[in-house]
């Protein structure tokens, strides 16, 4: 599906075309996006909110049309609740220390699950750090999925914020966010949901979620790398200090006394990658021209022909067999550790992701040290699942 | 498919698959875990030294081919070297597998078989691990040894 769009894709090593099988890591680029950064750089390039020349117009209103475009292609009510940042890592950082700051105090407890990235366990262990409160881990099955009565054991009177992934970026499970979502509210505590994985390849409303913060990353959705976007509720971010000082984020600046902008601006000090927000917009334009249904359904078909071929495949066992997934897959290898496999499909130009995945709690759940993981973006097609295959037969011959 | 036969040569495999000296030590003197945060691999290294001498060396743990292998080799080559003969094998294997450099592979023995290994950057930690973990002791370095210190 649209392959001929992604200029990168078109290169081979040694005769062999590069199959890429690791969007959950990055997503490639297509030309759109990548036209855009450069048009950016070739005719638009200025510094945003400040100039009164044309030029620095142009660059803030186009900067302004990504923040509207994303307001809509989340259905968020208002463009204010769009805040950009470097990344998904770094939208989780800014809640953890802005309304963690002042609403997680000594005793409280934040609850994140089993199978969350590192980004996403780091930033509130933290915090539980430096104020006191505990983190409550929910438990995750043997295929890959919450375990929701445990979820609902785990509050109590101290619980006030949960933080879970939309989907796992190492098993592809998609969870249950909206029933956790309403678990949550139910015991008076707040929700952030890690939509790193999910956004590239889900249809995302949170006015219907009504999650408190959801959070992604633009380069895993075909933008450039270095922008990120943390949605919150308006009621939330009016009440958070601001994340970091400087420029844009003020409305009056004395020695005496500082006023700071409202969101969004409050939460974006400095200069910000104004291509590189330009240029997502390009990418939210590609997918929206494409339609998110019809990547969906791609990735299934993708999804269920490869776990078909891979649950077939002599002495491979797959990890995380949930009901409901993106196109991710993970599996070891009999007796070949993933870092071999990684490097002999590397050979034949293949390209998954070997190791940990930046989940080490997940790889003691599944009592492994590391994983080979495929995951798919919505260029790759059956030629590059039957490339994998034929990869795998060439590492088993090599450890025969 | 040749340059990656070098780089998994029928040794590597074969002491990858069933590696020596592998196990526990009781008359241990000295213990030391290394950990490569990349890949989460980690092993144990136990050796009894007896008036500079290292007798008896083991290991335990779990890695790829080339981290058990380099392991495995490790303890036969050093069995009874002394310290200083030690640290000079680990420079010339530095030197081999980070660069490729032939010049001092005679040093090395069997361990030769690794000079592969510097046509995959990505892939020298695993091969150093044991090493590191190893030279930890000999400088008399507390803590755990991690491939990124």
């Amino acid at each position: 599906m649209n392959k001929h769009d992604f200029p990168i894709l078109q290169q081979t090593k040694n005769g062999k075309p590069l199959v890429y099988l690791d969007s959950s890591a990055t997503s490639q680029k297509p030309q759109v996006v990548i036209d855009a950064l450069r048009h950016y750089y070739e005719h638009t390039n200025a510094n945003i909110h400040r100039g009164v020349y044309e030029l620095s117009e142009r660059a803030t209103k186009l900067y302004e049309n990504t923040r509207e475009n994303i307001k809509n292609f989340i259905n968020a009510k208002k463009s204010s609740e769009i805040i950009f940042v470097r990344g998904a890592t770094e939208a989780i950082n800014l809640v953890a220390d802005t309304y963690g700051r002042i609403n997680i105090k000594e005793n409280d407890e934040i609850i994140i699950s089993t199978m969350e990235h590192h980004s996403n366990i780091v930033p509130w262990k933290l915090l539980c750090e430096k104020v006191g409160a505990k983190l409550r881990v929910i438990s995750i099955s043997d295929s890959g999925e919450m375990d929701l009565d445990q979820y609902q054991k785990l509050f109590s009177a101290h619980t006030k914020l949960v933080a879970i992934a939309h989907a796992s970026n190492v098993l592809g499970t998609i969870n249950p966010i909206k029933t956790m979502i309403k678990i949550a509210h139910e015991h008076n505590a707040k929700i952030l949901i890690d939509g790193a994985q999910a956004f590239p390849h889900l249809s995302i409303d949170v006015q219907d979620l009504d999650c408190d913060f959801y959070v992604f990353s633009a380069h895993k959705a075909y933008g450039p790398t270095g922008v990120g976007v943390l949605y919150g509720k308006e009621e939330l971010l009016e009440k958070m200090p601001p994340y970091q000082g400087g420029g844009s984020m003020i409305e009056t600046v004395s020695f005496e006394k500082i006023t700071y902008a409202k969101s969004p601006a409050k939460f974006e000090a400095g200069t910000p990658d104004i291509g590189g927000v330009i240029a997502f917009n390009a990418a939210l334009n590609y997918l929206k021209n494409i339609g998110m249904q019809n990547i969906m359904q791609h990735e299934q078909d993708l999804l269920k022909d490869a776990t078909q071929k891979l649950s077939e495949f002599p002495e491979l066992k797959l990890i995380g067999t949930a009901k409901e997934k993106l196109g991710v897959i993970s599996f070891v290898l009999k007796d070949i550790h993933p870092h071999d496999v990684g490097t002999i499909l590397a050979h034949d130009n293949i390209a998954v992701r070997a190791g940990h995945h930046c989940a080490m709690p997940l790889m003691q759940r599944f009592n492994v040290p590391a994983m080979v993981r495929v995951s798919f973006g919505l260029y790759n097609d059956k030629t590059d699942i039957d490339a994998l295959l034929v990869g795998l037969h060439n590492t088993q011959r090599l450890f025969a | 498919m040749n340059d990656l036969r070098e780089l998994y040569q029928e040794t590597i495999i074969d002491h990858g698959r069933h590696p020596r000296n592998f196990g526990e030590l009781c008359d241990a003197t000295h213990h030391q875990e290394g950990f490569n945060p990349l890949c989460g691999d980690k092993l144990t290294l136990h050796l009894r030294e007896k008036n500079d001498i290292v007798e008896q060396l083991m290991f335990e743990g779990s890695g790829c081919a080339i981290s058990m292998a380099s392991a495995s080799l490790m303890t036969e080559k050093l069995k009874g070297k002394t310290k200083n003969e030690i640290q000079e094998i680990f420079s010339a294997f530095h030197e081999v597998v980070t660069t490729g450099d032939q010049k001092n592979i005679e040093k090395l023995g069997k361990l030769a078989v690794l000079i592969g290994v510097a046509e995959f950057p990505a892939r020298v930690k695993c091969a150093t691990l044991a090493w590191h973990t190893l030279m930890a002791i000999i400088a008399e370095k507390a803590g755990i040894v991690s491939t990124e210190n």
